[in-house]
């Protein structure tokens, strides 16, 4: 079912007047529904462990290993194009679920592992990893809220322009050049200083030094190498690979319903294969996560057993999620306020509360 | 400043390595039952975002906030990191013929 809200064009800045428009709603930092889910099994679901994230981790170094490889060994023909691509997807797209999940604290039970992958996977995907984080964490706050999410994919109208640079990551990749020279020279906007504490301002400022060292080296090697391919390995894969990671990111909210406390409404779940899967660390069952982000990527899928009587239909491929995205997106550019209205069907659960029922 | 000690609940109610709500008055707590039988207790508010800590996982001595994984030491309060900045409020407990009784200032 679509539904059309408005036509007033919305100003999507943490810093503009939605802000304060979204705490007169209620939608700031409000309680949100949760499918109803037994104490007892819902700890069981939470329960961390460090072996799926070190097997999915050393398959994912492996690859990029082999791929890369692949790309050194026949650079210079065509032979290394589909290394690269292989490459560039390992690298630009797998690292940003990578970023996410261990952002999340969740995918190992050892608290280091997720802090070191943490940080090489906030370098590929190019997510300042003290930004983010907090970034990330108003996203789960006041999720798709216009004036407190700094983490809507496509404001709306979107721009068509905008989304196919997407693709390649440019948009970000620029913003996030400026970001890091910026905070390379100890400067927070004010955008930054609304949801990053000011005691985390020096590590900001540190990683982004860090940053720049490193792409000045890779730059430095291939000017003196006289060639690309240093800036294939690193740098330019978090452009060339990211376009999966972009789809990825679209699915997830986009023509969804803005300023809602019920992830049914703004979350789509789509089912994947394997591969897919293992690239996006099972964030395709992405209303459960937000419901729920205790719960780590690998018992994600059984979280959607437990409650998928609660929610929406889930997608039954990419693709059939694209047929919904794209024909919404291009009536949005004409009409700001239209959106895909999910059929939530009725409460099984009182909102404002937490439901979790004793086990 | 005395205290005043309040029945939470037998002692058994709560599952080892686990947490429990306990609403007293206008206020919310946390109450933790360690994996060896140790009684804590803790303001019942993440101190980021004013979450229910209820709801969140505890392992070992860590209670993690089920909305955006801060972590506290629930012994000490302290906080363990970002997202969270400000020490968790502690409180006495005390168990006395199989029930929990839980310190409260007066």
């Amino acid at each position: 079912m679509s539904h059309s809200s408005s036509t007033e064009h919305r100003d999507y800045r943490l810093t503009g007047p939605e802000a304060a428009r979204a705490a007169e709603k209620g939608l700031v930092s409000a309680s949100w529904y949760q499918c109803p889910i037994s104490r007892k099994r819902l700890k069981e679901l939470m329960q961390r462990r460090d072996g799926p994230a070190l097997r999915d981790t050393a398959l994912w170094i492996l690859a990029l290993l082999a791929t890369g490889f692949g790309g050194y060994w026949f650079w210079g023909s065509w032979a290394c194009v589909p290394f690269f691509i292989a490459y560039g997807v390992l690298y630009g797209t797998a690292s940003n679920a990578r970023w996410h999940e261990m952002g999340h604290g969740t995918a190992f039970k050892t608290r280091w592992m997720n802090d070191a992958v943490y940080q090489v996977a906030s370098f590929m995907c190019l997510f300042e990893p003290h930004v983010w984080r907090w970034s990330h964490t108003r996203h789960h706050t006041d999720t798709i809220v216009v004036g407190r999410d700094p983490e809507i994919v496509e404001p709306r109208p979107p721009s068509l322009v905008r989304m196919a640079l997407s693709l390649f990551n440019l948009p970000h990749g620029f913003n996030t050049l400026r970001s890091v020279l910026r905070h390379a020279a100890g400067r927070m906007d004010d955008e930054e200083q609304s949801f990053i504490p000011q005691s985390e301002w020096p590590a900001v400022v540190r990683t982004a030094r860090i940053w720049l060292v490193i792409y000045a080296l890779v730059i430095g090697l291939a000017l003196y190498q006289h060639s690309w391919l240093p800036l294939m390995f690193i740098g330019l894969p978090s452009l060339y690979g990211a376009w999966l990671s972009y789809l990825f990111g679209l699915s997830q909210h986009v023509g969804l319903a803005e300023d809602v406390l019920d992830h049914r409404s703004n979350c789509r779940t789509i089912y994947m294969n394997p591969l897919l899967r293992f690239i996006y660390m099972n964030m395709n069952y992405h209303l459960e996560h937000h419901m729920y982000p205790m719960v780590p990527y690998h018992a994600l899928a059984q979280l959607h057993e437990e409650i998928r009587h609660d929610c929406p239909p889930p997608y039954p491929d990419l693709l059939a999620a694209f047929k919904e995205i794209i024909p919404t997106v291009m009536q949005q550019r004409k009409d700001p306020g239209y959106f895909i209205d999910r059929p939530t069907g009725p409460r099984t659960a009182a909102p404002g509360q937490n439901q979790a029922v004793p086990g | 400043m005395s205290e005043q000690w309040i029945d939470v609940c037998c002692v058994d109610d709560i599952d080892e390595e686990d947490v429990m709500r306990f609403d007293h008055g206008q206020h919310t707590y946390a109450v933790y039952r360690s994996a060896d039988s140790e009684f804590f207790a803790t303001a019942g508010l993440c101190t980021h975002e004013s979450i229910h800590l209820a709801d969140g996982l505890v392992m070992d001595h860590v209670i993690e906030c089920p909305k955006h994984n801060g972590r506290f030491d629930y012994r000490s309060g302290k906080a363990l990191g970002a997202p969270v900045c400000v020490n968790l409020k502690t409180y006495p407990v005390r168990v006395e013929a199989g029930r929990l009784y839980l310190g409260v200032p007066t």
